[in-house]
């Protein structure tokens, strides 16, 4: 896993909202994680614990309060000149949760796609822009008649697909999908998770992929971060965190997942989490420590040691 | 058991500018004392328009109950007048609504809209009025009901909003309590919380539940029946033992193999292919028949009856019929199928 390409790297990202007033928000807390070339990195957590908003300020919607994003080697944030800015912009790109809010009503679904192939100058003649946007069209399981219709005309997947064409459009490395299948119906949700899975395996890219649907997060993510008030309380592949959370946290979240088996739900226990039960003091150093090769939990030099032991039985 | 709600033949047709559309076909289905039932199915599947006719809350303007009876307590809701409905409503059935967000009034205090249907049901006095709500707050969780009864809505989070929802939901002991996704919106910590207070209060109130949800784990956490619904017709019902491990619609093993398990390892999620109907114009045969792999001649010609499979269980499919082929359900399902007959030879 150590020789693995680094495509981003997060250190120590803090986003405040209201900085000096007194309604000041600490919205990302000192966050750090990489995610590899060609990983799914997955991002779960309550509303309102921050994992949108770092896939905001990831992309840079959002001007970071403090600390590094790094992206292919190049810091994200900081100034830049419009070419370099626009050379980023290709590169990452976003899906967004709501398929009725995130296209445009008034454009031709020819013309939402071809905004960034325009913007970006991918299409020499008006001829190859259509022909680019007819075979992305079918990349994503639309066909080419689509492209002059408007969204309205769609139902929420087919939407969700144009969002995911128009992403694909310039030729992305990196996709930001936040909460991409949460407005979708249950049968709809597992066709564009298998769209996203075939383009990854086609395309190479590479995803952080936020959502509170755990086990499709578990589906589709090689590894899972979760995320706490602001925090990154835990973070490790996707199986061992299943099977073997750590943080007390983590434990609480996956003990709430209702399970599609009546058997299982009339024997589950539910675990509640109390934030009080770390007891940190004042010098202790509450850090992400890795317990296990891989696998990273947020804690104190004592609770590593308890962790440890905890896991070898 | 005894029937507490009976729903006979309902057909629904909405009136739109491109033509009448027939959200629901032919519902029928009966809620018993003291039960659990769960209605899933995509959106436009018609559960939530079901729930709504049921209370009478279908816009008059452009809704109309072609047929059918809806019977509760020896009367026929689809045919009662407005002013003998607003004595059922709040009173003897009362709905919760997906997003407590927008449910509750933002310019009134907590407490006068809990207090509302105790004054308007039960001719209480304020004071007594205001003793109960301060009760029902403290039995569906809030702390310090005194202070949050003076509380406006945004002063509450989602999940106690939720609380206050089902709090007016319960006040005067409905006899039916509708729930239309009540936990769609909210966490799955706080899921599961208001998923415990629904069923502890059931318990204590033994009131029947009818639960409108897509989500097949909330259904299996809840639901003693289960009825599932595609393009306005029920297409599968039964106990929620014979729903989830002995299947027999393809609709229904569609649902069911979408969802991943936390435990599964399979590479490609199976996903049924296609789109749900449009009602304006319904197909003449099975409504599934377009998006179903074993679909055969007669599923585009005829539409199934109800087939029974066991004195609960009863679905829709022309799989069911004696001269039909047999066939073998996917994977996932006949897993399930096979633990469960291992389960039930081992008792």
């Amino acid at each position: 896993m150590a020789e693995r390409e680094k495509l981003l790297e997060i250190k120590n990202l803090k986003q405040y909202f209201n900085v000096g007033k007194p309604n000041m928000v600490k919205a990302i807390d000192g966050i750090s994680f990489d995610i590899y070339k060609g990983e799914t990195l997955g991002l779960v957590g309550e509303s309102g614990c921050g994992k949108s908003t770092t896939g905001r300020t990831i992309i840079r919607l959002y001007n970071a309060t403090d600390g590094e994003v790094i992206f292919d080697g190049e810091n994200v944030h900081g100034t830049k000149n419009r070419k370099q800015l626009k050379d980023f912009n290709r590169k990452m790109q976003m899906i967004f949760q709501d398929p009725y809010a995130s296209l445009n009503p008034r454009l031709k679904v020819m013309d939402i796609i071809a905004e960034g192939i325009d913007i970006h100058g991918l299409a020499k003649t008006p001829k190859e822009r259509a022909e680019r946007v007819y075979s992305l069209l079918e990349t994503v399981g639309l066909n080419r008649e689509h492209a002059n219709r408007y969204p309205h005309e769609f139902s929420g997947g087919q939407r969700q697909r144009i969002g995911i064409a128009r992403a694909l459009a310039v030729k992305p490395e990196f996709i930001i999908a936040d909460e991409p299948i949460s407005a979708l119906d249950v049968s709809i949700q597992a066709q564009v998770v298998n769209l996203l899975k075939k383009l990854q395996i086609e395309h190479g890219l590479t995803y952080l992929f936020i959502a509170h649907d755990l086990s499709m997060v578990k589906y589709i993510s090689d590894r899972i971060g979760v995320m706490y008030f602001g925090k990154l309380v835990e973070l490790a592949p996707s199986d061992d965190l299943y099977s073997n959370p750590i943080h007390p946290y983590t434990q609480s979240l996956l003990s709430a997942i209702p399970l599609p088996d009546p058997e299982s739900e009339r024997i589950r226990k539910r675990i509640i989490y109390n934030p009080n039960i770390h007891n940190y003091s004042e010098n202790d150093d509450v850090k992400m420590r890795e317990v296990r090769p891989g696998h990273f939990v947020n804690c104190s030099e004592k609770e590593v040691k308890q962790y440890q032991q905890l896991y070898k039985q | 058991m005894e029937n507490i709600l009976e729903v006979k033949d309902l057909n629904i047709s909405f009136h739109t500018f491109s033509g009448e559309v027939q959200a629901i076909r032919g519902v029928n289905f009966e809620l018993k004392k003291g039960e659990t039932l769960a209605i899933v199915g995509e959106s436009g599947s018609g559960k939530s328009v079901t729930t709504k006719a049921i209370m009478r809350l279908l816009p008059p303007q452009n809704s109309e109950i072609k047929s059918g009876e809806i019977l509760f307590d020896g009367k026929d809701l689809a045919h009662l007048s407005e002013k003998k409905m607003q004595k059922v409503r709040g009173k003897d059935i009362s709905l919760i609504f997906q997003d407590p967000m927008t449910s509750l009034n933002p310019t009134i205090k907590v407490g006068k809209q809990i207090m509302e249907p105790i004054i308007k049901h039960q001719n209480a006095s304020k004071s007594e009025a205001k003793k109960r709500t301060l009760e029902l707050l403290s039995m569906v969780g809030i702390p310090n009901p005194e202070q949050r009864f003076e509380q406006y809505p945004h002063q509450f989070s989602g999940g106690m909003r939720q609380r206050v929802v089902i709090a007016i939901a319960l006040a005067c002991n409905p006899k039916v309590l509708i729930a239309d996704e009540p936990t769609t919106a909210l966490d799955v910590t706080i899921q599961a919380q208001i998923l415990e207070l629904m069923k502890e209060l059931q318990k204590k109130i033994d009131t029947s539940i009818i639960f409108i949800t897509h989500d097949l784990g909330v259904v299996a956490n809840v639901a003693d029946r289960v009825a599932v619904m595609y393009a306005g017709k029920i297409v599968e019902i039964g106990t929620v033992d014979e729903i989830f491990y002995n299947p027999q619609h393809p609709y229904t093993w569609g649902l069911i193999s979408s969802m991943p398990s936390l435990d599964s390892t399979e590479e490609e999620l199976y996903a049924i292919p296609g789109t749900p109907p449009n009602l304006l114009h319904p197909p003449v045969g099975d409504a599934f028949a377009p998006r179903n792999e074993y679909a055969m001649q007669i599923d585009l010609e005829e539409q199934p009856p109800m087939f029974k499979v066991s004195d609960t269980h009863y679905a829709a499919t022309w799989l069911l019929h004696p001269d039909a082929p047999k066939v073998e359900p996917p994977a996932a399902v006949a897993k399930r199928m096979k633990q469960f007959q291992a389960g039930q030879e081992g008792q």
